[in-house]
């Protein structure tokens, strides 16, 4: 009973982040048709500023956090505008190309900038976990876990109450019609990217002093976003948060109780299972074809 | 246009190749095949540091045969596909007459089918997989332990530590599995109960569900085998779950100073497997080599917590030279015969080559010091 009690509380913690890395992916794929591989390597980029803000430059801990994942958006704003806005009506191929260069250039650019040898974040947090009965979590868990949900709350609000959410949702429907209605579709595709990458820097940033931080990181991370993407249904925010406790809840529970070596699988297999069922994933929103 | 574009490149790729061997005259090139980035970069970079200190040694007395060494370093990026990759470019395309590798037991089994290809023989100097020295290949030449090895050699200590029931958490891979094999059997031999076995993937930065698992089995004493990049990770989480285990690590890659420096307080307590204790060099089997290599290695301002992986490449480029000289040529069939007859006072202690695997096609397999160091309180002791 015990384990199975940790075991809940290690899923709430972990599908915290998974779903923050999601729900910035599902934004963009939804929105913009964009496959982006770049995702895992804002993530990085996240956690790296992370380091460099905490580390060698001793800034705040939790203001290098803000200062990263502003960052992180306007690095998410700049590849916009210089890869995808050129690339505007190529066709997805196109794109995912430009996207998958784009994601190797950055990865070696990480590996020149820091080298290939894993770095350490410290952080603020008191050594001693949080003891609850007989589960325990650290404390930083704690706080990246609130900092995530915050983080998800605040992007729905923007996406159902805000005037740019607004402009975002019509856009997802039918891009022309919302063009036609005074929607400006760059700005809103500038804004979806930016917004996304920001949240994936984020998950870096909080995930970086938690675990250690090198180069190849985002891989991991990119390849689950895909898959809470997929599970939750394109461009569904709210299928993207549950996607990524789902996930979560699944490796942590395959991994306790069948098998540990399978742990990355056990996701994945739960993938399979509900798109067999629901080809368009748990959530997907009907968008307006023809 | 294209067909004028396709010439120039031939041409260009001719060149290169003829370039090649004439450079191959004055030096005599050996491979070096380790990850210097991905999963386990750090271990792989304190190998290639060590390497280099050999390189400059023997260069500086004089090299080899009359000529220079010179050391093709290559990296694996932590991942087999590119460790065979990296044995194809540096056989074919260098033309090395001889390699070290390539640090993980995955890597180098990914790599052992191209040494039979090609046969060209290739000195071990990390991996500890059983299987690497017992498949029946005969260009293996192994200087560190293997796990069964390292277990035999722990057994006797097994009294002192009291262990009653062990857990296990190992790398999911050849280095881990092989690792929680021989030692679980070696413990069972002394009537230690054995719990869980746990594995992880060597990618794997949460390791929450796995500790959970170790932490309800109710053991006393948890065996870890991973580098040392994810040995800090499984040393704070376990502190944030309570696992109460005491945590011995084998494989000789923990870097304790490294994990003392990154893990913190999470590491004390925590006891280690190591074939060079460099805090000591004067309790080694040759106290003057491992000064003089630990001097070396300070003075070129390398990091200290390396010192327990960097010598390996240290050994492993002494016993390959010391190969080459005995062969009286720089050629893999001449090395191969060389060196089942090296005798190398290196690092660790005594380098010489025993018969393993199925008859008539033994692999080369060293006898190793093994050594057993405590964090407490932020310092190394010996044990």
């Amino acid at each position: 009973m015990d384990q199975l009690l940790q075991h809940f509380l290690n899923a709430m913690i972990l599908g915290g982040t998974y779903a923050l890395l999601g729900i910035g992916l599902t934004l963009i794929f939804g929105i913009m048709r964009v496959v982006n591989f770049t995702h895992g390597e804002l993530y990085t980029f996240g956690a790296y500023m992370m380091f460099m803000f905490v580390m060698p430059l001793q800034t705040n801990f939790f203001l290098a956090l803000l200062l990263a994942v502003m960052l992180g958006v306007a690095l998410g704003a700049l590849i916009e505008i210089m890869l995808l806005k050129p690339l505007r009506g190529a066709d997805i191929d196109t794109t995912m190309l430009i996207m998958i260069g784009a994601w190797i250039a950055m990865q070696n650019m990480e590996q020149f900038v820091w080298s290939g040898i894993a770095k350490s974040i410290n952080n603020p947090f008191p050594a001693d976990p949080l003891v609850i009965g007989a589960v325990s979590v650290s404390w930083s868990r704690v706080f990246v876990f609130v900092v995530a949900c915050a983080l998800i709350a605040g992007t729905y609000a923007l996406i159902q109450w805000t005037k740019l959410g607004k402009a975002m949702r019509a856009t997802f429907q039918d891009t022309e019609t919302a063009a036609l209605m005074g929607v400006r579709i760059n700005t809103v595709y500038i804004a979806t990217f930016a917004i996304g990458s920001g949240l994936a820097a984020a998950a870096g940033a909080l995930l970086g002093p938690i675990f250690v931080v090198y180069p190849t990181m985002g891989d991991m991370a990119a390849l689950k976003s895909f898959a809470i993407v997929i599970l939750g249904g394109l461009g569904s925010v709210g299928g993207a948060t549950i996607g990524g406790f789902i996930l979560a809840m699944m490796e942590e529970l395959g991994a306790g109780y069948i098998s540990s070596g399978y742990r990355d699988a056990m996701g994945f297999l739960l993938i399979i299972i509900i798109l067999l069922f629901r080809p368009t994933g748990l959530f997907a929103q009907k968008e307006r074809i023809g | 246009m294209v067909s004028i574009l396709k010439r120039y490149a031939l041409a260009a790729l001719a060149l290169l190749t003829v370039s090649g061997p004439a450079q191959a005259q004055d030096t005599i090139n050996i491979g070096v095949s380790e990850p210097l980035t991905g999963a386990v970069a750090a271990s792989g970079n304190y190998v290639v540091q060590g390497a280099k200190i050999a390189e400059d040694e023997i260069n500086a007395s004089g090299g080899v045969l009359g000529k220079k060494i010179k050391l093709i370093i290559e990296d694996n990026k932590s991942n087999p596909k590119e460790a065979v990759a990296t044995a194809e470019k540096l056989i074919v395309g260098d033309k090395v007459p001889v390699m070290m590798g390539a640090w993980s037991s995955t890597y180098t089994l990914a790599v052992m089918p191209k040494l039979m290809e090609y046969g060209v023989p290739m000195v071990v100097e990390t991996s500890s997989s059983g299987k690497i020295t017992k498949s029946g290949n005969p260009w293996i030449f192994r200087i560190s332990p293997t796990s069964e090895m390292e277990a035999k050699s722990f057994g006797t200590k097994v009294g002192d530590f009291g262990i009653k029931k062990a857990d296990f958490l190992v790398v999911n891979n050849d280095w881990g599995r092989g690792a929680a094999k021989e030692f679980s059997k070696m413990l069972k031999e002394k009537d230690v109960e054995v719990g869980v076995i746990e594995t992880m993937d060597a990618k794997a930065t949460d390791l929450s569900a796995q500790l959970a698992k170790v932490k309800a089995s109710g053991g006393d004493t948890l065996f870890i085998t991973t580098g040392v990049e994810q040995l800090t990770l499984a040393l704070k989480q376990a502190k944030e779950q309570q696992v109460k285990h005491k945590v011995i690590t084998t494989g000789g890659s923990s870097s304790p100073d490294q994990l003392i420096a990154q893990a913190g307080a999470a590491a004390n307590g925590s006891n280690h497997l190591l074939f060079f204790a460099p805090w000591f060099p004067e309790t080694a089997p040759n106290p003057e080599v491992a000064k003089k290599f630990v001097a070396e290695w300070k003075k070129r301002g390398y990091n200290f917590a390396g010192l327990t992986e960097g010598f390996r490449g240290y050994d492993g480029i002494k016993t390959i030279v010391a190969g080459i000289k005995a062969a009286g040529k720089a050629d893999p069939k001449a090395i191969q015969k060389a060196l089942w007859g090296v005798k190398v006072k290196g690092v660790n202690g005594n380098i010489a080559f025993i018969k393993q695997g199925p008859e008539g096609k033994e692999s080369g397999q060293n006898v190793p010091n093994v050594y057993i160091v405590t964090i407490k309180d932020g310092k190394i002791s010996k044990l």
